[in-house]
């Protein structure tokens, strides 16, 4: 629209012809603003079809997705029920693994979380030995394949009696090798966003805190993480969405043991067992994503400035 | 169960012992909450506590190590030792005693199977950076010029925050296939019959299609990223610089191509290569969609199921040495841009 708006023609020969430009002008703008808005609409349109049929399919009766198209549901009668959910929380062991999902992301969002904090300031504010080469080696250890530690990890694992057999003072030992192992993983990018924030807190805070007196311990309590929440909160988000979503690494380390399966293998090995189930897919889907999807949009302008601190370097 | 309609059927229970996963595991878990958080702030305090008890002039020298100790710890046990172990371990044999030199990795690459396993990443290494970013540009350019474009973001933005099994269950029902004399459920072969007239397409076991059914459902879900990334390059644009372009009268295809495309290749680079290393990882989409068959097999797959259902470590190793070498240029890239942004802080 700022098009038709650029150009006035500097001297009208007649005020007619001026006013019929300008008219045109506006139409021809109009025009292309609502094929842009019909554009937009489409392309919108069609990235949520395809999770829109999933939804409506886990609220229609069973075997109905398998006859007729979702689209048709739409249309009256109206034959809507929550029997898949229904099914799905009673029946199915996804309750436990929804259990098990918050049993595994929780300690393996904290404990990175604070490893990377303490990191990310000596990082930042501290001069030692080695710092920048250490800080280097971690920012491209973001692009190593996790692939290539799942053995020698497997046989540490087995070896300590890290596996969801195990007992660890009544906790399931695989709990603890995912936290590990998540912990680990999750380091590199959390101290990489982490110490980017800490960097450009202004240094004059730093300079009179230590006047005053206060020691590191202080200043990082009282000064870098009060003021470092905003960054914080989005690498919690990051470290929560990336291991309740995490297949693999819960694959590798617990396997397909129902005590301690999360959402994503459980719903896995029902797509396995799909045949005669997969009515109940759809609500399980759903189910599990619930939690992702309430910190999501809850917290969506963390999690966005997340993104652009991690990826849009400076 | 009784309650329920006759319709449903009654899902395979495991043998899950629900009290007491809840009685042993809550207490835990609440333990945990509680006491990491205290046991790492306690380490910092008392050893803080310690360093002070040192001569001042040390202090500032032994203090940091303090601070990076536990993230090296993990770091170096979770990442660099493994990494260390399993380069080593692609040259040995299957029991680990015998040196064979690049054995394994001779016969992984003579093997049809891991050949088409190759030919597929490379595929998705050009398939899904390309879509992504042409995908994520388009929207951040288009959606920038409307009034709704706040809604139109949230909802391609969504499939970040779902996991690939539930995106991969999502499309499932999308490329669903019915015989040709039922109506099709699925909303792709609905518009193939409906609309087109054709034939219904298996589109995850026809090896025509499948790999590119594949690889748009991960196009589909970090699309949404590359927008939002894309987005925040082009408002940091100068409004100025577009008007001044404007009012020089080049046109709108000229001030993308010549202004937008140029001062937004920075970040496009960055959202590339970081789509270039999701890429070569990828594995739960296909994981769960077709288990490897059908042709659809890729390197971190095939890992896992040599590791798993084969046990076959040297192979398993050398197939992730060969995942790290690909990587590689993208890392010593990724590392030069890095230095060169930190040269112009």
């Amino acid at each position: 629209m700022s098009v038709a708006t650029a150009a006035p023609p500097a001297t009208p020969p007649a005020r007619s012809k001026a006013a019929r430009t300008r008219w045109s002008q506006r139409l021809s703008a109009n025009v292309s603003s609502a094929g842009l808005n019909v554009a937009v609409l489409a392309l919108t349109l069609a990235w949520i079809v395809p999770t829109l049929g999933l939804l409506i399919n886990s609220f229609r009766p069973g075997g109905a997705f398998n006859t007729s198209g979702w689209w048709t549901a739409l249309a009256p009668p109206f034959n809507f029920t929550l029997d898949s959910y229904r099914a799905v929380l009673g029946a199915s062991d996804l309750a436990p693994s929804f259990f098990n999902s918050f049993m595994i992301t929780i300690p393996a969002t904290i404990i990175p979380t604070a490893v990377a904090a303490f990191a990310a300031y000596a990082f930042s504010w501290m001069r030692f030995w080695g710092r920048d080469w250490i800080f280097l080696a971690l920012v491209g250890l973001l692009a190593v394949p996790l692939q290539v530690t799942f053995i020698p990890l497997l046989t540490l694992a087995v070896h300590m009696g890290l596996t969801s057999g195990n007992n660890f003072f009544g906790l399931n030992a695989g709990f603890l090798a995912v936290w590990i192992a998540h912990t680990g993983y999750g380091l590199p990018f959390a101290i990489y966003l982490l110490a980017n924030f800490f960097r450009v807190l202004p240094q004059d805070l730093f300079e009179s805190a230590e006047i005053d007196g206060a020691g590191p311990v202080t200043v990082f309590f009282r000064l870098v993480l009060p003021l470092s929440v905003p960054a914080i909160a989005s690498l919690v988000i990051f470290q929560f969405l990336w291991v309740w979503n995490d297949l693999l690494v819960a694959l590798i380390y617990v396997g397909g043991t129902p005590e301690v399966a999360p959402l994503t293998v459980t719903l896995t090995n029902l797509v396995g067992g799909l045949g005669q189930h997969i009515e109940y897919l759809t609500a399980a889907a759903f189910v599990s994503m619930v939690v992702p999807l309430i910190v999501f949009f809850a917290l969506r302008r963390y999690f966005v400035r997340g993104i652009l601190a991690g990826s849009v370097k400076g | 169960m009784d309650a329920m309609t006759p319709l449903t059927v009654t899902l395979p229970m495991l043998d899950v012992d629900w009290e007491t996963l809840v009685s042993v595991n809550l207490p835990t878990l609440l333990f945990v909450i509680v006491g990491v958080p205290l046991a790492l702030v306690g380490y910092i305090v008392g050893l803080d506590v310690l360093v002070r008890r040192l001569p001042k002039r040390s202090q500032p020298s032994v203090r940091p190590w303090v601070w990076v100790a536990p993230a090296i710890f993990f770091v170096g046990l979770i990442l660099v030792y493994p990494m260390v172990g399993t380069v080593v371990r692609s040259f040995f044999d299957r029991r680990g005693d015998a040196f064979v030199g690049l054995g394994n990795f001779v016969r992984l690459l003579t093997d049809h199977g891991v050949l088409i396993v190759l030919r597929n990443n490379l595929l998705w290494l050009l398939l899904y950076p390309g879509l992504v970013l042409l995908f994520g540009l388009l929207l951040a350019v288009l959606s920038d010029r409307v009034k709704f474009e706040k809604p139109v973001k949230s909802l391609i933005f969504m499939p970040m925050a779902i996991s690939f099994v539930a995106m991969a269950i999502i499309w499932q029902f999308v490329y669903y296939y019915k015989d040709p004399s039922e109506p099709q459920t699925g909303i792709l072969n609905a518009v193939v019959v409906n609309i087109f007239h054709g034939l219904p397409i298996t589109w995850i076991q026809d090896t025509r299609f499948n790999n590119f059914a594949l690889i748009f459902i991960g196009v589909w879900g970090a699309t949404g990223f590359a927008m939002v990334i894309l987005s925040a390059a082009l408002k940091g644009i100068p409004a100025e610089l577009l008007e001044a372009a404007r009012v020089d009268g080049a046109n709108e295809r000229t001030i993308f191509r010549r202004i937008i495309l140029p001062l937004m290749m920075p970040t496009i680079v960055v959202v590339g290569t970081t789509m270039v290393i999701f890429a070569l990882k990828a594995f739960d989409v296909v994981y769960v969609m077709t288990a490897g068959n059908y042709n659809t097999d890729i390197l971190a797959r095939r890992m896992y199921a040599e590791l798993y259902s084969a046990g076959n470590y040297a192979n398993a190793s050398a197939l992730a040495v060969i995942l790290l070498l690909a990587v590689v240029p993208v890392l010593i890239f990724n590392l030069r841009q890095f230095r060169a942004v930190e040269a112009r802080r």
